[in-house]
């Protein structure tokens, strides 16, 4: 096997020169389809076009492929004992297992080998060409694409290309989301994102305070209760920590046996709160906020450990930060801690430098775009966001859906025009729909999704292209 | 392929992986890797990756073809497995194509080539080749009823398929060579077994790869009408191979039909 920092080349046959909107030299790439990213979702993308007869041209800024699952990427956010959330069946794509002698919840190097593979066995690597940063991605006539690209880091020339159709998976979690606080300046202890925690090695014997309850920030507050001499934990609320196994079961398999049976929310909801109840019981008696949702309301946090640890007396949950001192941090409620790092695990923001922000409908520049299926912007049929969805489960199952949906639409675009412009209309009356019940509001919860809600409506959306 | 068949939503599958099981699997490669596709071969029930490893294996390698049989599990030398399913078998040959170092072309015999079918639903193959098909069916019960009653009529019952010299093999193939494959045979699953005669059809192939079906007029267990209703199926009539048994990779002739499918392999554009 090839390792992950070969170098693509692919052949730029079929090329002709033109000129752009400002006079610079276009390369004109006929049918052939940008995908922007060699992570999960650009890698999915790259074989779906391909396996519908497309020519595609990937852009890579790293080296290799896996994106933010591989390490050696400077905007990976994998810390050393990274695990998936999702067991295998919900994190493998639809066509291409991982092997059965993994683990129900594989490790993240693991993850990187399976894009890898997945990567060498259908032929990807010449199609993607490595060390390469996309600048700018313009509308030009008919519908097509033109594409900047340069060497990463700013050297070299920049190189303009014409596309049939842009796919842009350039990912969701290498842009840190960094909350602000009164007095965060003076603060003379370590801080730090969650993006920069690798290794437990960094909190070994020291007091930490740990901010966010998402998958990270209890992964690293359980990391914390085994290395540091003190750990604390900061939650704006209280929350549902799901254990990983429930009756003898991957958690998310129990689930799904579940909405297999289309068992309202509801009910779901009830006895999911009567198997915690059987199991950890109540939270508020180790100091736990109460939850202020019920569960399935915000992104489900897979953590067995959390509960064990605060009930060791090893992680001691506290409430939001008030406001930073030089040596001291004080809590909503009137405390004060004196912790000497403080890793926030705040979560990251999507961002799309390279597109000027009203192609998306979001003029506010907010990287909240408004798009039908998270994917499809409206007015421009020929560009698609592949996994820009926070689901429930694994992405790479969404991913693959998503650019196989973009195919056949590319497919129907030149077979039967009329199907396409109806997909168009459909996609500018339900911009901006929700595939998931309600959950509460935040920065990142506006593409959370439901995956059985949002697969489902990706079928509907299928079988309204092509269906008779 | 209508979008209506394709099915995105598997609630089963996921909630309700199928249980791994230890598979054996064989393989005979080039000296000098060309680039060409790799072959997997899935063997019918009753066989293990024995039935390839005897002739064909080596003959693809000698034509350049990575060459891999599988035993599905209950067979040959994998884990035993008697309550297996279908979905278990296909799960086996998914598992074995996708840990291939490239897309490979799935080459199913027997009743291996339905479980070949049900893996095309599941993985994008580079191409597919259906020899002597059984695709089940009551008239494929009737058939073996007639030509060997008291091997097939305990199958019915959750009983082993006893298949005999005469089904199997043509009258070419040496006495001691047939009775020696015959006393390889094992036995798949009742359920796999039962599933022969009421599983739903298998779903479409994804990635649309190409077909090909080949068998012998001549074979005692798939009548010839079989292999043109499957053959159409797939858009194509099938390769034929007259005065075969229904073993067509062990009996006396068998290098004609490899080197059908490989001289097909050599000139199918989409199976490069």
């Amino acid at each position: 096997m090839s390792t992950s920092t070969d170098h693509g080349r692919p052949d730029p046959e079929a090329t002709s020169s033109g000129l752009g909107s400002d006079g610079r030299t276009v390369s004109d790439r006929g049918d052939t389809v940008c995908v922007i990213g060699a992570g999960a979702s650009g890698l999915t993308a790259i074989k779906n076009l391909r396996e519908h007869g497309f020519g595609v041209d990937c852009y890579e800024r790293e080296t290799g492929v896996g994106g933010g699952w591989n390490w050696r990427h400077d905007r990976s956010p994998v810390y050393a004992s990274t695990h998936l959330i999702s067991s295998k069946p919900f994190t493998q794509f639809p066509d291409f297992p991982m092997p059965d002698s993994w683990p129900d919840y594989p490790h993240h190097s693991q993850v990187l080998s399976y894009f890898e593979r997945y990567a060498d066995h259908f032929d990807l690597r010449s199609h993607i060409w490595f060390g390469t940063e996309v600048v700018r991605v313009e509308p030009a006539e008919g519908e097509r694409w033109d594409v900047t690209t340069r060497s990463t880091g700013g050297y070299g020339p920049e190189r303009t290309s014409r596309y049939a159709a842009v796919v842009i998976a350039n990912g969701h979690n290498w842009s840190p989301k960094l909350p602000r606080y009164e007095g965060l300046e003076q603060f003379r202890g370590e801080i730090m994102h969650a993006s920069s925690y690798k290794d437990p090695a960094q909190l070994r014997g020291k007091r930490v305070l740990v901010v966010g309850a998402g998958n990270t920030g209890c992964d690293i507050a359980v990391e914390a209760a085994q290395q540091a001499s003190r750990c604390w934990h900061s939650t704006r609320r209280g929350y549902w920590y799901a254990p990983k196994y429930v009756l003898g079961r991957p958690a998310d398999q129990v689930n799904d046996s579940l909405l297999a049976l289309r068992v309202p929310l509801r009910l779901r909801q009830w006895l999911y709160h009567w198997t915690l109840r059987l199991t950890v019981g109540d939270l508020t008696r180790f100091g736990l906020p109460k939850p202020d949702h019920r569960v399935y309301e915000t992104h489900p946090i897979a953590n067995s450990q959390l509960v064990y640890y605060v009930g060791h007396g090893a992680i001691g949950p506290v409430p939001d930060i008030a406001r930073f001192h030089p040596y001291a941090v004080e809590l909503a409620d009137g405390r004060e801690i004196d912790p000497e790092v403080v890793i926030f695990a705040t979560g990251y923001l999507p961002r799309f430098e390279f597109l000027d922000a009203s192609v998306f409908g979001d003029s506010a520049g907010a990287g909240r775009p408004t798009l039908w299926l998270n994917a499809f912007t409206p007015g421009h049929p020929t560009l698609a966001v592949a996994g820009l969805v926070q689901p429930d489960s694994g992405l790479f199952t969404l991913s693959h859906w998503q650019t196989v949906l973009f195919a056949r639409l590319l497919q129907a675009r030149r077979d039967r025009p009329e199907r396409a412009v109806a997909f168009a209309s459909r996609v500018r009356e339900r911009a901006g729909e929700r595939y998931s019940g309600q959950v509460k509001e935040s920065s990142r919860h506006w593409f959370e999704v439901g995956h059985a809600d949002y697969l489902r409506a990706v079928q509907r959306a299928l079988v309204e292209l092509e269906g008779k | 392929m209508s979008a209506s068949e394709l099915r995105i939503m598997r609630s089963r599958e996921w909630s309700r992986p199928v249980r791994p099981a230890r598979r054996e699997v064989l393989s005979a490669l080039p000296q000098l890797e060309e680039g060409r596709p790799p072959l997997l071969f899935v063997p019918g029930f009753g066989h293990g990756a024995w039935a390839f490893a005897e002739h064909w294996l080596g003959h693809a390698a000698s034509r350049g073809f990575p060459a891999y049989a599988v035993s599905l599990r209950g067979h040959g030398g994998s884990e035993p497995a008697p309550e297996a399913t279908l979905r278990a078998y296909a799960h086996d040959v998914v598992q074995v194509a996708a840990g291939l170092p490239r897309q490979a072309v799935l080459v199913g015999h027997g009743a291996g080539a339905l479980v070949v079918a049900h893996a095309l639903a599941r993985y994008p193959a580079r191409g597919a080749v259906l020899v002597a098909p059984v695709f089940g069916g009551w008239g494929v019960l009737g058939a073996a009823l007639r030509r060997n009653p008291a091997g097939t009529l305990p199958a019915v019952f959750g009983g082993p398929l006893r298949l005999n010299r005469g089904q199997l093999f043509s009258r070419e193939l040496p006495d001691e060579e047939a009775r020696r494959y015959v006393g390889r045979l094992g036995r798949a699953s009742r359920r796999a077994q039962w599933a022969l005669l009421g599983e739903p059809e298998a779903e479409p192939a994804v990635g649309a790869p190409p077909v090909l079906v080949l068998g012998s007029p001549d074979d005692r267990v798939v009548p010839a009408s079989t292999l043109t209703r499957v053959a159409r199926r797939y858009g194509s009539a099938p390769l034929l191979f007259p005065g075969m048994g229904h073993d067509v990779m062990l009996d006396a002739r068998w290098a004609e039909p490899i080197d059908a499918i490989l001289d097909w392999l050599e000139k199918e554009p989409a199976a490069h």
